[in-house]
């Protein structure tokens, strides 16, 4: 079962397509440029449609979505946790 | 793939002009918000016509009052049309878009209110709505190529399943109508923020490219002049956040799976203009999703897919506009608004090909008479785009 999926192999995130995943619960991934599976452990609870990181993230790190940036971490981000508003910001305006 | 697109037809009605529609519409169109009343009491009168009431056309002047004509006049002369009853406050603005949806070559006709009142208005709306209903009532579809069909593309109340599953589907089928000469448009410039450079490297021509570079940077710097923060209410949308989407880049990655991977832009478009042929285009255009799809519909264009990710439940009083949607839990809550369920995606039950030609086989269906989601349940949003204070 696909818990999450990736865009790219290059990418920091992942996202969660399935509802209810809890904190603690060994995630599968689909990355689907390359049609590979990874396994990450979940740190939170994640909505689906939301993100978790499958790469540790610095602040102000790039964060990186279909292979593009998408803006810098604005707090550290462990593999497996929620990445969203509180932690990722806009580069632009 | 399941459809032969090389040789794939579709009923639809014959224009005057030769364009091809596949609604038939009797338009009742008020030129200003006082003629709505007037407008709305003919189509009440006359079964089967349609009024499109908005609240604007009162004191606009220059680049903003252009585009209000061209807005009407292009939804007067679109193919989905097949005759308008023009109404205004005043016979010269009313007389104004009369003529130029009768460049078309289609029935129209105006009246003015002043110096008649509405009841005398509706009057003689009414008998030339009952005509022109008669008359269209009579008209067949006949079967037509498929480069005949215009195709246009928006996304709204995305989220994350949209870049991977929605938006992707609609590239995939704009990448198989290309090649037969379907004509095609995208836009939201705001909407292409972090990924404008992707969209640049993907123009036809350095003079489409700048154009394109022209258009884009023009709309940031309307967004820089009035922005109080950063957009994060906006842009992304709080229904995007709720989705997952973090930032305006990544909802642009999102947003640009629409135009597929192989087609590449032939040209921009002003907000309304007429494309001048076929190929992919670009349109200059506001993010919101009834502004967009009224300028589309504007622009002449006669189908829409609408890939949505939490839901947005929009249409156009002319334009079907197709929904598709890939979050399982958005498909599941709102199932009356889909068209297509692309949910399959994430769960590897359906490949993105195999989505497309999902998508392509609703376009067909949609183009040969079958009501979408949004027009069963009678979404009608025309909203006319602003570019200032009216004086």
């Amino acid at each position: 079962m696909i818990h999450f999926v990736v865009h790219d192999e290059n990418d920091s995130v992942g996202v969660v397509v399935v509802e209810g995943v809890k904190s603690g619960q060994e995630l599968t991934g689909w990355i689907m440029d390359q049609d590979k599976e990874i396994k990450v452990p979940a740190k939170n609870d994640i909505p689906i449609g939301h993100k978790l990181a499958i790469r540790e993230l610095k602040a102000n790190e790039t964060v990186v979505k279909y292979s593009v940036d998408i803006g810098r971490a604005v707090a550290a981000i462990k593999v497996g946790e929620h990445a969203h508003v509180h932690n990722i910001k806009t580069k632009r305006w | 793939m399941s459809i032969d697109l090389k040789s794939a037809s579709f009923h639809g009605y014959k224009r005057e002009n030769g364009r091809i529609g596949v609604r038939n519409h009797v338009l009742v169109l008020p030129v200003d918000d006082l003629s709505n009343a007037a407008c709305e009491a003919v189509a009440n009168n006359i079964k089967g016509t349609l009024a499109i009431p908005h609240p604007y056309g009162r004191l606009q002047f220059g680049a903003d009052l252009e585009l209000h004509f061209k807005t009407l006049i292009g939804t007067g002369s679109n193919p989905n049309v097949a005759a308008v009853v023009v109404i205004g406050i005043e016979d010269g603005w009313a007389k104004e878009i009369a003529d130029g949806i009768a460049k078309t070559g289609k029935p129209v006709t105006f009246f003015g209110i002043e110096g008649h009142g509405d009841m005398e208005t509706i009057r003689r709306g009414s008998k030339a709505a009952k005509d022109y209903m008669h008359w269209a009532s009579e008209l067949r579809r006949e079967e037509r190529p498929l480069k005949d069909l215009w195709v246009s593309t928006k996304c709204g109340e995305s989220d994350t399943t949209s870049g991977i599953g929605a938006n992707p589907c609609v590239g995939n089928a704009f990448d198989k109508l290309y090649v037969h000469g379907v004509t095609l448009v995208f836009g939201e410039t705001t909407e292409l923020t972090g990924g404008e450079q992707l969209v640049a490297a993907r123009c036809r021509t350095p003079e489409v490219r700048d154009k394109f570079m022209f258009m884009f940077n023009r709309y940031q710097e309307v967004i820089d002049r009035h922005k109080t923060s950063d957009l994060m209410d906006s842009q992304p949308t709080k229904g995007n956040i709720a989705g997952g989407l973090t930032t305006i880049e990544e909802k642009a990655l999102g947003n640009i799976q629409k135009i597929g991977k192989k087609c590449v832009v032939d040209g921009v478009l002003d907000k309304a203009e007429v494309p001048s042929g076929s190929g992919l285009w670009f349109m200059d255009s506001s993010s919101a999703a009834a502004e967009m799809v009224t300028l589309c519909a504007a622009s002449g264009y006669t189908v829409h897919f609408f890939p949505t990710g939490q839901g947005n439940v929009i249409g156009n009083p002319i334009l079907p506009v197709i929904k598709l949607c890939a979050n399982p839990r958005t498909v599941r809550l709102m199932p009356e608004h889909i068209d297509v369920d692309v949910s399959g995606i994430t769960r590897k039950e359906i490949n993105m090909d195999q989505a497309g030609d999902k998508l392509l086989e609703m376009m067909f269906r949609t183009a040969n008479g079958r009501l979408t989601a949004a027009e069963a349940l009678g979404h009608r949003e025309f909203v006319l785009t602003r570019l200032y204070e009216s004086a």
